[in-house]
Formats: C-alpha cells, sequence, structure tokens
C-alpha cells in the first residue's frame, strides 16, 4: 500500500512520507556507527528498510510476525553494545508488546529506538485494528521512556539522530501520512517549538496536526484572532515551562493529536495545567473506533483538520467571554 | 517506611572477595550448592517472602553456571567480553543472589535485606540496582527473546562470548518463547543456551495438568535446537555439559529437577511454590541441607 495523500490542491505546499527520511537518517548513521542495527516484523517495505537492508545485511535483524520476540531481541542487542532501532506498525509495535518495552526496555533502561511506523490513522481503511491511536497513552505511562513524535521531514531526522546517541529507551512515531514540512530549527530534544506567537488562545499540537494547527491559526488570524502554536515533538517528558507559559500568557489552550482524545498530549497538558495554572481547554483527538474511510476522511470526520481546530478556538474564546 | 537493615536508604552494591571461586572440582561444587540451598532458606525465612521451591530447583544450574561456566568478572560486571545470562524465572531472585553473592558481586550479608523496604534486591531482579543482573524479569516468557538478542549483537560484532538462559518449565507456556526459539535456530545461534528448569510444577499445580508441555524435548527439536535431557542436580555434570562449546545450533537443556529439592518435606511438592517454612521448619532443612 502506498502512504496516502489528501487530494494535491493547486499551488499546494509538497507533502511528504516522513519513513523517507527516517531510512535516509538511519542509514547515515549506521554508515558511521556499527553499532546501529534494524529490527523488525517481517515489516522491511512498510518501514522502508529496503536500502537499509541492501546496505547492512548483517545488520537487519528481521525475527518476522512476533512483536514480543522483536522487543526483546532488541533489549538483548542493546545488552551485547548495539543501538537497536526496532521498527513496526505503530499498532503491533505499542499494543502487542506493551510490557516488553515496559520491563525489557524501560525498566531495564536499555537504549532501544522503538518506531511506531505509520501510527495514528495513517491505516485508515484497514480499519481500528491497525489504527495506532492509543499508543500515545499507553507508552506515556510508561515511566523512564521518552516519547517523541516529530512533526515533519526534518525534524524525523533530527529524531533519529538524537534517539541513536541519547542512550535511553524511546518511544517515537514515524508519520507515513503525507505532511507539508512545518519546521525550521530541526529537533530539539524535551522541547516545545513555538511556531507563531500569539495572545489569544493557544494550539498545542503533535506530530501529524502540526501542519493542521497552523492552517487553523492561519484562519483565526484573518479573524483578528491571534493564536499561538506550539509544536510538542517531546510529548514525554513534557516541556511544562513553555505549556505553564502558553497557559498564563494566552489563557486558553486546544490541543490535537492524531490519537485517542485521553491520556495522550491532551491528557498530559491537561494534568499540568489543571495543577499549575487552570485554563479552559478543548482536546482534539480520536473519540471513538473509526468507521470505514481512508486517513483524510476520517481525520476530517473526527474535527481533526484546520476547520476543526479553528471551532475549537472560538468554542474556547466564547466561554472566556472574548468572542 | 525504612528499613532496619538499611537505615532508609537505598544502598548500593559493591563487589567484594568472593565466598567461593570458579572451580572444576566436582566436591567443590556440591559443596557450593549446598552452600547456597542453605543461603535460600535463611533468606526467604528472614523476608518471609519468596519462590523457595522454584529457587531449589535451579540451585543446581546457578551453581554450575557461576562457578564453573560463566565467563564473568565480578569486580567488572559490565565487561564488554563477559559471558551473558539471563533469569528468565525472575521470581527465583532469592537463588539468583545467593549464587551472585557467594561468587563476590556484592556482600553476602545483603542478601539478608531481600524484599525489605528500600533493598535494591527486589523480589525480582533489577539490573540498575544489582551488579550482574543482565536484565530485569519477573514477567514471564521475556528471557528468552532477550537472549537471542544478546547472541544476535555477539554474532554482530564478531565477539565470541555466549549467552545463557534459564526458563521456567511453566513459562514455556508463553508464547513469546516460541517465538523467540523459532528465531534463534533461524539464525543459527549456537552461542545461545537455554536451560529450562523442569520440576513439572507451576504456581498452582503439575504443568502436565495445567497446559501439557511434553514432548518438550520433541518440541525444541522440532524447532531445530540441539538438544540434551539430563540430571538438573547433577552439578559436575550440569558444568561439564554447558561448559562445551562448538555446536552450530542452539542448545536446549532439558534439566529434570525437583522443586523443593533437598529438604524433605518440600522436595516435588507444588504448595511450596512460594510457601514460608516456619522457624521450626527452618531448622530441620538447614539440618538436611547441611548433611
Amino acid at each position: 500500500m502506498s502512504a496516502p495523500e489528501a487530494a494535491p490542491k493547486p499551488g499546494a505546499a509538497p507533502t511528504f512520507d516522513c519513513r523517507v527520511a527516517f531510512a535516509e537518517e538511519l542509514i547515515s548513521l549506521a554508515r558511521a556507527d556499527a553499532r546501529i542495527v534494524a529490527v523488525c516484523n517481517d515489516s522491511i517495505g512498510s518501514s522502508n528498510l529496503g536500502a537499509f537492508q541492501k546496505e547492512f545485511p548483517d545488520r537487519l535483524v528481521n525475527v518476522g510476525i512476533a512483536e514480543q520476540n522483536m522487543v526483546g531481541v532488541g533489549a538483548g542487542l542493546a545488552n551485547a553494545g548495539m543501538i537497536p532501532f526496532v521498527c513496526a506498525a505503530g499498532p503491533f509495535l505499542s499494543g502487542r508488546a506493551t510490557e516488553q518495552i515496559k520491563a525489557d526496555c524501560a525498566y531495564s533502561q536499555y537504549p532501544v529506538v522503538l518506531c511506531a511506523m505509520s501510527p495514528g490513522l495513517a491505516y485508515g481503511e484497514l480499519g481500528p485494528t491497525h489504527h495506532s491511536i492509543e499508543d500515545f497513552a499507553w507508552m506515556r505511562a510508561i515511566p523512564d521512556l521518552t516519547v517523541m513524535a516529530p512533526a515533519d521531514p526534518d525534524e524525523t531526522r533530527g529524531a533519529v539522530r538524537w534517539a541513536a546517541g541519547a542512550g535511553r529507551p524511546i518511544y517515537m512515531r514515524i508519520p507515513r501520512f503525507k505532511i507539508p514540512a512545518v519546521t525550521t530549527g530541526g529537533f530539539t530534544p524535551g522541547r516545545i517549538a513555538t511556531l507563531t506567537e500569539g495572545s489569544d488562545v493557544t494550539i498545542a499540537a503533535i506530530g501529524t496536526m502540526v501542519s493542521r494547527a497552523l492552517e487553523a491559526a492561519k484562519r483565526l488570524g484573518e479573524a483578528g484572532i491571534s493564536a499561538r502554536v506550539l509544536n510538542v515533538s517531546t510529548l514525554k517528558p513534557l516541556d511544562e515551562e513553555t505549556i505553564l507559559k502558553a497557559a498564563r500568557e494566552t489563557g486558553a489552550i486546544v490541543t490535537a493529536e492524531e490519537a485517542v482524545s485521553g491520556g495522550g498530549l491532551g491528557g498530559a497538558v491537561a494534568e499540568l495545567v489543571a495543577q499549575h495554572h487552570p485554563v479552559p481547554m478543548r482536546i482534539l483527538g480520536v473519540p471513538a473506533f473509526a468507521p470505514t474511510g481512508d486517513t483524510q476522511f476520517l481525520l476530517d470526520h473526527f474535527g481533526l483538520n484546520a476547520a476543526g481546530i479553528e471551532a475549537a478556538a472560538r468554542a474556547l474564546l466564547k466561554i472566556r467571554g472574548d468572542a | 517506611m525504612t528499613s532496619p537493615i538499611l537505615g532508609g536508604a537505598e544502598v548500593a552494591l559493591r563487589p567484594c572477595r568472593p565466598t567461593y571461586e570458579r572451580t572444576s572440582d566436582a566436591a567443590q561444587l556440591a559443596e557450593i550448592a549446598i552452600a547456597v540451598r542453605l543461603k535460600i532458606i535463611r533468606t526467604i525465612h528472614a523476608a518471609q517472602l519468596g519462590h523457595v521451591g522454584g529457587d531449589l530447583s535451579v540451585t543446581d544450574i546457578l551453581t554450575a553456571l557461576y562457578f564453573h561456566v560463566l565467563d564473568i568478572d565480578p569486580a567488572n560486571p559490565t565487561s564488554p567480553k563477559r559471558d551473558r545470562f539471563v533469569l528468565s524465572k525472575g521470581h527465583c531472585a532469592a537463588a539468583f543472589y545467593s549464587v551472585l553473592s557467594l561468587r563476590g558481586f556484592f556482600e553476602p550479608e545483603a542478601v539478608d535485606s531481600f524484599m525489605k523496604p528500600l533493598s535494591p534486591l527486589n523480589g525480582h531482579p533489577n539490573r540498575r540496582k544489582i551488579p550482574g543482573v543482565e536484565a530485569n524479569t519477573g514477567p514471564l516468557g521475556h528471557g528468552l527473546p532477550i537472549a537471542v538478542g544478546m547472541a544476535t549483537g555477539a554474532r554482530i560484532a564478531g565477539e565470541t562470548w555466549r549467552t545463557f538462559v534459564v526458563l521456567g518449565d511453566g513459562e514455556l507456556q508463553e508464547g513469546s518463547n516460541w517465538e523467540a526459539a523459532m528465531a534463534a535456530a533461524h539464525r543459527g545461534l549456537g552461542n545461545l543456551t537455554a536451560i529450562v528448569d523442569r520440576n513439572r510444577f507451576q504456581q498452582g499445580a503439575g504443568t502436565e495438568a495445567t497446559n501439557q508441555l511434553e514432548p518438550l524435548a520433541d518440541k525444541f527439536r522440532a524447532f531445530g535446537w540441539d538438544v540434551h535431557d539430563v540430571d538438573g542436580h547433577d552439578v559436575s555434570a550440569l558444568a561439564d555439559l554447558l561448559g562445551r562449546t562448538g555446536s552450530d545450533r542452539p542448545r536446549a537443556v532439558i534439566a529434570r529437577t525437583f522443586k523443593g529439592r533437598g529438604v524433605s518435606f518440600m522436595e516435588d511438592k507444588v504448595d511450596w511454590h512460594h510457601k514460608v517454612p516456619s522457624a521450626e521448619q527452618v531448622e530441620i532443612a538447614l539440618k538436611e541441607l547441611a548433611r
């Protein structure tokens, strides 16, 4: 299955499948460091590891359709001094092997980089079994596990490069749904980048939602509403300072994530502001098992688009009495 | 809660002078196994917790590994070229800690804090706190996949160190073991040995009454492993077998053992999975073991 893409509009910005950036960066790292290995579950194609396998056949460990073993093997490789990138479709990596991620990687503190390919609703038509929407909540619940979701190809490269040298267990999403380039500063671990300054409302978005948040901010700006857009590329540990500053300075926060609407980004931000600086919030995510449809259809269906984010921001301003 | 032993803070474990060194002498190995069993009984009674039945069944296997087979240096427990060992049946931590301490990874007295508040010695091993532990185990079915990763890593790096994993027989009911068994054979991991502590009991009943494992040796054989069916209480024979190298296939050693081995009222009894002996029972057990 080729990567889905929204129907191209005339003059629209080019979009990217971040697996391309992922594979290029991984190969470049592997050329420089013989400890870099890739582990996968019969997913050489879907993890875009074909070129890696061709160049480093001995450093590609394909364990077959066996996710629990795959993650355990990753931990063992780390023990042996390797830097394993364990790649599998998001729903099966995070769901099938949750306990291995917890015990073998996070609790054992092994530097395994768990790469959730095609996360969120990327496998739209294949149905909820193949939607990786619970992973933010599941992975965020595991102590000592860093959770990241780059928003575009540049940030994917930066995240992969940082992860290789971080020496710690990491879970990261690698988007397959084609998205535009939105970042300019590369990837800074643990820091939320403020993509647009704004004073009326904050839109905190993660991964594939960041470009949509920027579009929503543009629309709001045209209506005279100043929206601040935050790119939360590291979900855990959360950059609390930037979130609380935004809460203080804008007094309202919309979160947007291609994940269940509880326990992920919205949950993390709500937990933080409720305890330190309560402000009205709207949490946009996936509230139910999805009906049949492609990725773009499902994102629109759940309001995970510029119009949905804009409406949520306006609703917040209304209850605050600004509009 | 604070611990009277640890003074209210976690202590770091440090290497110490080994009580016993590595040896090839059969009588010496048998003597060490007795010392390990005595320590297990005292440790579990002090903690009033533990898995005494499985600790006593796995004792001779661990003794053979740590006092004869494994190329390890307790003074330098993370030396890159060390042999690797994973205790997949992590609930038998009392046996593991006893062996590690007598081998010199940390002071034998530290084992007295087993499962006490703030002790580094949890009911299941933690590599971040205990020198000599390679993986945090406890949930069953995790050790073999990790060991496959270790052996694969050695292969990729072109290193000759070996990987050993001890599996409980009951935990072979977890499917992840068979995912790993398949991968190990496929990859021709002759540098990997899995030892099954075949005591025939799981927590509540016999393995065969719960979810039959037999024919166990045939299962590993069918998966492409080099299989050995041996007496799991013959320390020197185990040491000899486990010390041998040279196969191009992963090796499964089905070690036939008895739960509660060496203590008459515990031996081969399912109810001693995690029962704690009374003071009187401890006296009897120590006397029987020391004979």
